[in-house]
């Protein structure tokens, strides 16, 4: 049935289809009408479904992380807590140093954000010259770097993990934030590189070029034309970098798990994950406490970001 | 420092095309090529840097796995191994010798082409169904994005005591709404026999599980090229289509997927190479276990768990070779469908 009326819809020659037509089109039973009708529906199932996979896990996360673990066990499946059942003891215990029975989170985050916040500032200040450069100066090898880069970016993390996990030990720099942080700049300023270069290609020469007949440096230019103008990819850039640093956790994994005070809160929650003494909704705190930075970050700059995740990659 | 200088040192590095263009010039020949100069001076210092720091932190680190992966190094007589050892394939033939290794290695194939297509169509489905304006988009489109920018501690974390088979809340409401006998072990069980229609088949549990959450963790990325790739594509077509009679399915497969195919035919590649060499995801909600153990978890225990360092650089090494291999195989395949369209 449906076949026929289709081809009645494609060869709407002589009257007798015509009239068929416009009777099935008044009862509503085109295959137009009825795929609309359907699509209608189906978007908002799609729309409440991927809402549902996105946000209950971290839904479900900041649940447990405001019951008492007895709750938790008396009633797993409950989905809503009143406020007046919310207990704030699992981030206290959480956030506590482990001399006083707690589970240090502070260090760990303190860690965090000292390797992020240096990956962002180490990253940026390497990879903005760099980025300028391969942007606007011809030199030889520039399209071979640029090759070398993207190799960097598309590079399996793990065939690395083996020869710097062999090479810090053996120069003793395993177990320090420096020996991270270098790590960290080295497989991140690739990437930060090829979003910062995309931004530049955008920005017109002729504005450098009247920099230049009014007397102005190559570095003169670079500070006060360009870096300005960039300014809204270096953030978007910046942010990104925090992102990276911030959530790693392989190379976290390799050079600091016998260092307990050296943790970074990824590690820490991983490495805690896995004790059973600890109530998961102590951990669960502590699993808000990792994402927290991310998500504040992430709505507040959604926009920025979203344009720099996508510049990032475009040309791979 | 040293290389720093080196670099600089190197004589103008004028490009033969670019004297000719100078000597063309005539009058301007003097000022351009030192222009020229300059231009190449100043771009190898500012890219020095990075190069250095890339080049000792990365390409020398692999070119020194390759020579890692030819000797019989161990952790603990690392002290006394250098670059001229003992150079010998009893690695390469170890691990291809061994069951493990094959076993893992299909693993990691069935793992990273499911979870790439489903992360993709994930992506494809939610890019469609959010393409017309309605209240709140900003913030549904926002949401999409969480599980790809949240910390893969957290959300391994999260999905592991969801899927907890004592208190969590998968099987809490899986046992009281779709009426499952036993609560399921999502991610510590190899496999489990389910009936469908009186046929017994036998399902990889665990495998499937962090297939799942490889899928939901990166089709953020799919859904976000996508839309962008969506906003490109000219209404024009599509009204032309409408006004053909064309049903949205029909302008879905003849006019909307041919557009987005080459953008399909990237995020292939980009998320195959990464789910082929992921270790996070699974070594953080199985540790490997319950047949769901990947080369690159593999790799990890063979470096952290025995110190061999030999066998995991001769396995990494294999890895990344499978891969380049079957990422080439792709790309030939794909510029030629190209070529001839």
């Amino acid at each position: 049935m449906a076949t026929t009326r289709l081809e009645q819809d494609r060869q709407p020659a002589t009257q007798a289809t015509h009239a068929t037509r416009s009777v099935s089109a008044r009862s509503g039973w085109t295959r137009d009408a009825v795929e609309n009708r359907v699509f209608r529906v189906l978007r908002w199932l799609i729309i409440a479904f991927l809402l549902m996979i996105t946000l209950f896990p971290f839904y479900y996360t900041v649940l447990l992380s405001i019951r008492s673990l007895d709750a938790v066990l008396r009633e797993p499946g409950a989905i809503w807590v009143p406020p007046s059942e919310w207990v704030l003891d699992s981030y206290a215990s959480v956030l506590s140093s482990s001399g006083s029975g707690g589970q240090g989170f502070l260090t760990f985050m303190r860690n965090s954000a000292v390797v992020a916040f240096s990956t962002v500032a180490l990253t940026l200040l390497v990879g903005l010259p760099g980025a300028y450069a391969v942007s606007r100066l011809e030199f030889f090898g520039r399209r071979q770097i640029s090759g070398l880069f993207l190799a960097v970016y598309l590079f399996p993390s793990i065939l690395l993990a083996v020869p710097l996990f062999v090479f810090f030990t053996r120069i003793g720099l395993r177990g320090s934030l420096i020996g991270l942080l270098i790590v960290y700049v080295s497989q991140i300023v690739a990437v930060s590189i090829y979003m910062l270069r995309n931004y530049f290609d955008t920005i017109p020469v002729s504005l450098e070029e009247a920099a230049a007949i009014d007397g102005c440096g190559r570095l003169g230019i670079m500070w006060r034309i360009s870096l300005p103008l960039a300014k809204p990819a270096i953030m978007a850039n910046a942010l990104f970098v925090f992102m990276i640093a911030w959530n790693e956790f392989l190379f976290a994994l390799l050079f600091l798990v016998e260092k307990r005070d050296r943790w970074t809160v990824s590690l820490g929650l991983s490495q805690l994950a896995g004790s059973i003494e600890i109530p998961t909704t102590v951990l669960m705190a502590g699993s808000v406490l990792v994402t927290l930075p991310i998500i504040i970050i992430f709505f507040a700059s959604e926009r920025l970001l979203t344009e720099g995740l996508t510049a990032g990659a475009e040309k791979g | 420092m040293s290389e720093r200088a080196d670099v600089s040192g190197a004589p103008p590095p004028v490009p033969p095309a670019a004297l000719e263009k100078a000597d063309d010039a005539g009058g301007g020949k003097r000022g351009r090529s030192t222009k020229r100069r300059d231009d190449a001076r100043a771009g190898l210092t500012l890219i020095s840097p990075t190069l250095v720091i890339v080049v000792v932190m990365v390409v020398l680190p692999i070119l020194w796995t390759f020579s890692m992966a030819f000797q019989q190094i161990r952790l603990l007589n690392l002290s006394t191994a250098g670059i001229f050892g003992n150079y010998t394939l009893a690695n390469f033939s170890g691990i291809l010798d061994s069951e493990g290794f094959w076993t893992s290695l299909r693993t990691t194939l069935i793992y990273s082409v499911l979870g790439t297509a489903s992360a993709i169509g994930l992506g494809l489905v939610a890019a469609l169904a959010l393409r017309q304006p309605f209240r709140g988009r900003t913030f549904v489109r926002a949401s999409m994005l969480l599980p790809y920018v949240a910390p893969v501690v957290a959300a391994t974390f999260a999905w592991s005591t969801m899927l907890n088979p004592q208190f969590g809340i998968v099987n809490y409401w899986g046992q009281r709404l779709l009426g499952w006998d036993e609560p399921i072990a999502f991610l510590s069980q190899a496999s489990s026999d389910v009936s469908i229609l009186g046929l017994q088949f036998s399902l990889p549990t665990a495998l499937l599980s962090v297939i799942a959450f490889e899928a939901w963790r990166s089709f953020p990325f799919a859904f976000l090229f996508l839309t962008a790739r969506l906003q490109a594509a000219p209404a024009v077509l599509e009204e032309a289509a409408l006004v053909d009679g064309a049903t949205p399915t029909q302008r879905f497969r003849y006019v909307l997927l041919p557009q987005l195919l080459p953008t399909i035919a990237v995020l292939s590649v980009l998320r195959f190479i990464w789910t082929f060499n992921s270790f996070d995801d699974i070594y953080l909600l199985t540790g490997g276990g319950a047949g769901t153990e990947v080369v690159s978890v593999r790799v990890f225990n063979a470096l952290t768990a025995r110190g061999d360092i030999g066998a995991a650089a001769a396995q990494a090494l294999v890895l990344a070779l499978i891969l380049a291999i079957l990422v080439i195989v792709y790309l030939r395949r794909f510029a030629t469908q190209e070529e001839r369209a």
